[in-house]
């Protein structure tokens, strides 16, 4: 075997051919567009399906596993910590408190919003410490927010809920 | 009976042989490339093979690192990448955990070379992300939960902006003692000839730059990038033969997190420091603090570098902005961390960030980061990467002593 070059700064050089937005677009470079278009259906499985159709009767339920003593919100079917089958399902409130929060200003694909969204962790009470779900905040300005904040969920009506994270629209200051 | 196990089993890893690393290379780092994945692949291993004095016969076997299929449309995705990593008619596999790929791909080398099976294997990794439009982000989305998470309209800054805002909150740290992270990494990154977004900012750039999601703003972040990077491992009588300083990987660890990560306290990525806690063990290094002599933590958002400092144990819980105010943190500090200039300055082509993690800490204790040698002597350096569901640790440990 031959032996390499030792006594050099590394790396060397630097090889790529970098390309500005102007070259995709007035069509400088040769390359090829598709839009895959696949569509897909996601069983909800055991316990999200009955915590979804809980959702629709207004109810936050969670589940408990009297191995660790958790109380558990996403439910789940086993407990991941103990890997046992939870021991039962239970009612939450539908109250909570902000473990974190950020003040969106992009959407998914990163394009601007035309007003920012609040996005927060929100621990549900009834749960165990630090039990959180994702959901989006409202009734409420970005600078008032803040962490340890005691929230309430806001429902979408009876006739409107479809069995789905959105039939909690969001959830708002719990008053008092 | 139960038998006491240890949760971290390192130390009952036996290998058949040391590992050293005797060649790196990377392609250049830009938004957008011409070159196919193939192709960058293809120039970052030529130049490692370059540096090691040996070409694509002598490789036995070869490791690939990618990240998610979505940005490139297409399923196979290690399979399209095999000619240009020079793995064809070899023993090949393909290594994914998200953004932790580019150090979990050199931890997957060392497998193949510590256990006998290769006495040459070669790490390629790949990543072109510009081929999502109108960008990237768009491939995120398919990341979050379909059921629970996706109906919110959820962008992938927000787990980061959440996760920065809660380690903000317990350490009651200032936005502008993270904001020197990103100051520094790109500043260090004028110095790399591979670099996307070097530049000389002011922490007032960085806390006036655009809002994403709050707390997080757009100089508190990484871009996109295309890329790719090659590492070459070899066993002990291989190194010998190719170069008097090898450097040794000396531990590797690697760990993940649930993925209910909103039950999780965020202001401590737990998993980094189970996979260090794996490392260290393996490495016996007992006091990281004192130990580690140069840093390769994660820096996709500036946060990121002071929480992986943390979980690597280099300082203490809500001590690292300290040691970044107080210049320990600087190349010519008393732990220089990301002397690369990191993703926040060389750029971001997820997994291909193995170039400014473990190819860098290689270049450092083998002397040639050249412009970006570190002013202290090193003996023994840490490089981590992260990534999934903010859930995955993967660490390695390497010494230029045996």
């Amino acid at each position: 075997m031959a032996v390499g070059k030792k006594d050099i700064e590394c790396p060397p050089y630097a090889e790529g051919t970098p390309l500005s937005d102007a070259d995709i677009n007035d069509k400088k470079v040769t390359y090829v567009e598709d839009h895959p278009d696949i569509r897909y259906s996601w069983t909800a499985g055991q316990a999200i399906s009955k915590f979804l159709n809980g959702l629709k009767e207004g109810k936050i339920l969670g589940v408990k596993c009297n191995k660790c003593g958790r109380t558990m919100v996403p439910p789940r079917m086993f407990c991941e910590l103990c890997y046992k089958p939870i021991d039962g399902w239970v009612e939450l409130k539908d109250t909570g408190t902000v473990e974190t929060f950020s003040i969106s200003y992009i959407d998914p694909d990163a394009r601007p919003l035309p007003e920012p969204v609040i996005v927060a962790v929100i621990s549900i009470d009834g749960a165990s410490p630090h039990m959180g779900i994702m959901h989006i905040l409202g009734e409420i300005k970005p600078e008032d927010v803040y962490i340890g904040m005691k929230v309430k969920a806001v429902w979408k009506g009876e006739e409107e809920r479809e069995g789905a994270i959105t039939d909690i629209k969001y959830w708002k200051p719990l008053e008092g | 009976m139960v038998m006491e196990v240890e949760k971290i089993s390192g130390l009952k890893f036996h290998k058949k042989q040391d590992v050293a690393i005797v060649g790196a290379g990377m392609t250049t780092f830009k938004r957008r490339l011409n070159e196919t994945g193939r192709e960058l692949s293809y120039l970052a291993v030529k130049q490692a093979l370059e540096e090691a004095g040996i070409t694509i016969d002598n490789v036995e076997m070869v490791v690939m690192g990618s990240a998610p299929d979505t940005f490139d449309g297409f399923h196979m995705k290690g399979e399209y990448l095999l000619d240009g990593a020079g793995g064809s008619d070899r023993p090949y596999m393909r290594v994914f955990v998200g953004g932790g790929t580019g150090v979990f791909a050199p931890i997957a080398g060392y497998w193949h070379v510590a256990s006998g099976l290769a006495d040459i294997c070669l790490v390629v990794c790949e990543e072109k992300m510009s081929s999502t439009h109108p960008h990237p982000q768009s491939a995120f989305k398919y990341i979050w939960d379909p059921i629970l998470d996706r109906p919110l309209k959820p962008n992938l800054i927000w787990i980061f902006a959440l996760e920065m805002r809660r380690y903000m909150h317990v350490h009651n740290i200032k936005h502008e003692d993270i904001a020197l992270v990103s100051v520094k990494n790109k500043a260090n990154a004028l110095d790399h000839p591979c670099a996307q977004v070097a530049e000389r900012i002011t922490v007032e750039d960085v806390l006036n730059s655009e809002p994403m999601a709050l707390p997080v703003r757009r100089l508190d972040v990484s871009p996109p990038s295309d890329g790719a990077a090659a590492l070459i491992m070899v066993a002990p009588h291989i190194a010998r033969q190719l170069t008097d300083n090898p450097v040794w990987v000396t531990g590797v660890g690697w760990a993940l997190d649930t993925t209910w990560w909103t039950n999780r306290d965020l202001y401590f990525p737990r998993y980094v420091a189970e996979a260090a806690k794996m490392a260290y063990r393996q490495a016996h290094i007992t006091d990281p603090r004192k130990e580690i002599d140069v840093a390769e933590p994660y820096d996709p958002f500036d946060y990121k570098e002071l929480h992986h400092m943390e979980g690597l144990g280099l300082a203490k819980k809500g001590e690292a902005p300290i040691l970044t105010r107080e210049g320990v943190t600087q190349r010519d500090g008393d732990l220089p961390t990301c002397p690369s200039g990191g993703l926040l300055g060389v750029g971001n082509p997820i997994s291909a960030a193995m170039g400014v993690k473990a190819c860098e800490l290689y270049w450092q204790l083998a002397y040639r980061a050249g412009k970006r040698q570190v002013a202290k002597e090193v003996t023994t350096g840490v490089c981590q990467a992260w990534g999934d569901l903010m859930q995955v640790g993967t660490v390695m440990v390497m010494s230029n002593k045996r």
